[in-house]
């Protein structure tokens, strides 16, 4: 899908900063990454053994359920993957590239 | 006695006849032979000498007897025949065959010898050959001799044979063949052991090179990939777009064009390579962002979603606004807010417009759209230096948002380019206006199918303004002007007061008529087409007329508020309001519900919103409830959303609440047994009408402290003010009254 990012990258650059300094800003956010399509990750706010864990594993889990989403109907797609544990909740929202990552803890 | 005459029959020739060997004789020799031994006993052997003869014995004389036969040994075989006849079948007759077979054998004996030459024979040889190999060398050379040997032998018996064979004549029978062996090819050269020599030459070898070409192997990847149902068809839809793209391409035939468009994409390429890879999360962070602000406010969206009070079933008719999310920006944080649109398309997209209402206090203005899903940040941000006045989007393209300026700029907003700038503005040459723009409204396309939209502002003027080609061209459609104002200026021209127009409304149904509302207090029903002529005026208000509005369903009915503390509710037929509400305080918007023709909602200064449903009381509001926690807060804009049974009211300290609706005040009719509920505008329209129907011709006043006071008040005469031009072009806007 091509939004206005892919016309006005630069523009947009600023933005998505801001964003994700927002999101990592929020009331409970614990960390935010951003990895890359082969499970790398780009961007984060934890510590690299944290990070490397989390997109690795994932980003296994976030393949899997994408294609089980576009198994059963292939016009469909995965917008987003909640996992919600005892202590916290994992957020990850697929890109066609890339992976957002967020840890939250949602009840204070 | 014996010996003497024993031997004598020795020298004697021996009698041919055969027959003529006597028993004595034979006897006598068995005599001779066994010797001495005989004695005299035997006298009667020897005596008896006389001839026995055989009974058939042939008798010839003795001149036959000593007749000699000779007989020649010939190798012809006595026993063939010497005369075979055989019968002829060609010749019919019986032939002599001259030649006769005069072979005879003898012995036979089958054989167990195989010729060299032969399958077996050779194979024999080779194995025996292996067998040699195996063991040493001289063992070798002895077995190859022996091998000689064995030839050798094997040809002497060949040769031995051989003799025989000439002997007898041509044909050889099997036996024969069999013993006789061909010779056989030898391993070794037939060497001629008379002047046989070896010459060896040994040639120069030519030398060996290897050559080598070591290439590098062609570039190797590992390529993976699975064959899923959505892989499949994303490939297809991949292929459908280039298809698509082609087509386009094909289109745009001007060679302009392609440049542009080659630039573009060069643009482009280089742009994506320099960009940082983190733009391309733009939209997953959006989401990510909703969902964190999900998490946050969760239980605020489930009362959105799911509450319902169920407390209003015992608040007899009362209901209450339950406050949900409370939109706020930091950067809007000194500015009122000045105007309040939902989005027609996207039901959780809402529009606000800061500005400021204070004359002495003018600044810049900005426009926020949020979203109810993300309640923390807006979605789009522009920011213009004039303050904003008023907005509104465009039905058929939700995309584009137009705004009035307290500068009397107007501008439309693309929201698919969210840069700061607007995409059309006015301009002084292009006929903005003088005073602040109080309303803006879209209309719909007009012929040429270029955007339309009026506006309205203090400067008395009525423009609409089309998009052109991307300019805004205007076109007044009316001044308005205070009745009775003319005035005698200099060398006889009319002057006419212009008054100021600070709301409008455009009837749903009847594209012409449209409703204004003026800063004298004054509201005319205008046509688009009659720009000299107000169609019917109606003295509203004491104070300048905040807002008009047509009820959304019923065609007749409109409602019009004021900052002197008064919600009117109007049959545009009839020139007195047939509901008057006394709010005590300066209401600062007031607005239909789109679900009910009979349920309104309006703000006050004093915080408050009061929501009246005129099918369940037409004296009192059903809902008075504070808003806003200060009290210096005040109320200027309230909206309903289309769909869902929320509203969302601004403050003057650039806060936007939302609160719900409870169930009291979205009271539909109420089914009689046996009746389906019938849901449409008709029944509003019909709900309205019995009401409206019910009225006596007096007015009923509500008074806000909550009693109600039945009062007949005369027909009031239009209340004009005093002809201040300088008041009437002030373009203040106190909302305190």
């Amino acid at each position: 899908m091509k939004t206005l990012v892919n016309f006005f990258p630069d523009l947009f650059q600023a933005e998505v900063e801001e964003t994700l300094k927002r999101i990592q800003s929020h009331k409970g956010v614990i960390g935010t990454m951003v990895v890359n399509a082969e499970g790398i990750p780009i961007r984060t706010t934890l510590d690299n053994s944290t990070t490397v864990q989390y997109a690795g594993l994932l980003h296994q889990l976030t393949m899997k359920a994408k294609s089980t989403v576009r198994d059963i109907d292939p016009q469909n797609d995965l917008t987003f993957l909640r996992i919600r544990s005892k202590k916290h909740e994992i957020m990850v929202a697929p890109d066609k590239e890339y992976l957002l990552i967020v840890i939250q803890n949602p009840c204070e | 006695m014996l010996p003497a005459s024993s031997k004598m029959p020795h020298k004697q020739p021996p009698p041919p006849r055969k027959q003529s060997i006597s028993m004595g004789r034979g006897a006598r020799k068995r005599d001779e032979d066994s010797g001495t031994e005989v004695g005299e006993g035997t006298d009667e052997w020897v005596q008896s000498k006389a001839t026995v003869k055989p009974p058939d014995q042939l008798d010839l004389t003795d001149a036959e007897l000593k007749e000699e036969f000779t007989r020649i040994l010939t190798a012809n075989n006595p026993h063939a025949p010497q005369n075979i006849v055989r019968y002829s079948f060609k010749e019919g007759t019986y032939k002599l065959i001259g030649f006769v077979d005069q072979l005879a054998v003898h012995f036979t004996q089958v054989g167990n010898l195989i010729p060299k030459d032969s399958d077996e024979g050779r194979r024999q040889h080779y194995r025996d050959e292996l067998a040699a190999s195996s063991q040493e060398s001289a063992k070798v050379v002895i077995s190859e001799t022996e091998i000689l040997e064995e030839e050798e032998e094997p040809k002497e018996v060949e040769a031995g044979s051989q003799t025989d064979v000439p002997i007898v004549e041509a044909s050889e029978k099997m036996a024969e063949e069999e013993l006789m062996t061909p010779k056989q090819p030898k391993e070794r050269k037939l060497t001629n052991k008379f002047n046989f020599s070896e010459r060896a030459s040994q040639t120069f070898n030519n030398p060996l090179r290897d050559r080598e070409c070591q290439m590098e192997p062609p570039p190797r990847t590992n390529f993976s990939a699975t064959a899923n149902q959505w892989e499949i068809y994303d490939a297809y839809m991949e292929e459908l777009e280039k298809q698509e793209k082609t087509k386009e391409k094909e289109k745009t035939k001007t060679p302009v064009a392609k440049k542009m468009g080659k630039m573009a994409m060069r643009k482009m390429t280089s742009m994506e390579s320099q960009s940082d890879d983190i733009t391309k999360v733009t939209q997953a962070a959006k989401i990510v962002e909703r969902m964190v602000n999900q998490n946050t406010y969760d239980d605020v969206a489930q009362d959105f979603k799911y509450y319902e009070d169920a407390a209003d079933e015992y608040r007899d008719q009362e209901g209450t606004l339950l406050p949900l999310w409370k939109f706020q920006n930091d950067k809007a944080k000194r500015l009122a807010v000045t105007a309040l649109c939902w989005n027609p398309k996207y039901n959780d997209l809402f529009a606000v417009g800061h500005g400021s209402y204070d004359f002495m206090k003018q600044s810049r203005g900005m426009l926020l759209l949020y979203s109810m899903k993300n309640p923390s940040f807006p979605e789009y941000i522009f920011s213009s230096e004039s303050g904003i006045m008023c907005l509104d989007m465009h039905v058929d393209h939700p995309y584009l948002v137009v705004v009035g300026h307290y500068d009397g700029n107007v501008a439309i907003y693309n929201l698919k380019k969210p840069h700061s700038q607007p995409s059309f503005r006015s301009s002084a040459k292009s006929g903005k206006h003088t005073d602040p723009v109080w309303q803006v409204r879209w209309q719909k396309d007009d012929m040429d199918h270029n955007l339309n939209f009026f506006s309205v502002s203090s400067d008395g003027r009525i423009v609409s303004w089309t998009l052109v080609k991307s300019e805004l061209v205007h076109t007044d459609v009316i001044k308005l002007k205070v009745e009775g104002s003319t005035t005698e200026g200099l060398e006889g021209l009319q002057i006419h007061t212009v008054g100021c127009g600070t709301a409008f409304d455009f009837h749903r149904e009847i594209d012409y008529l449209f409703l204004v509302g003026t800063e004298e207090g004054k509201i005319y029903k205008c046509s688009k087409s009659y720009s000299s002529q107000f169609l019917d005026t109606y003295d509203a208000h004491n104070m300048a007329v905040d807002a008009v509005s047509w009820n959304p369903y019923h065609t007749k009915v409109f409602m019009s508020c004021s900052s002197d503390w008064t919600v009117k509710i109007w049959d545009h037929t009839i020139k007195t309001p047939m509901f008057i509400y006394d709010l005590n305080s300066a209401v600062g918007d007031v607005a239909w519900a789109p679900y009910s023709s009979t349920v309104f909602a309006a703000v006050t200064t004093n915080g408050k919103t009061h929501v009246f449903d005129l099918s369940i009381n037409k004296y009192e509001a059903i809902c008075n409830q504070p808003v806003v926690a200060k009290k210096k807060n005040k109320l200027t804009h309230v909206q309903f959303n289309p769909i869902h049974p929320i509203i969302i009211v601004g403050d003057d300290r650039g806060h936007v609440t939302c609160l719900k609706l409870s169930p009291n005040l979205r009271k539909m009719p109420k089914e009689k047994k046996g009746q389906e509920v019938q849901k449409g505008p008709a029944v509003e329209i019909a709900k309205l009408d019995k009401l409206l129907n019910l009225l006596p011709r007096t007015m009923t006043r509500y008074n806000g402290c909550g009693r109600a006071s039945l009062r007949r008040q005369p027909q009031t005469a239009a209340k004009t003010l005093p002809r201040r031009a300088a008041s009437v072009r002030s373009g203040i806007r106190t909302p305190e009254g």
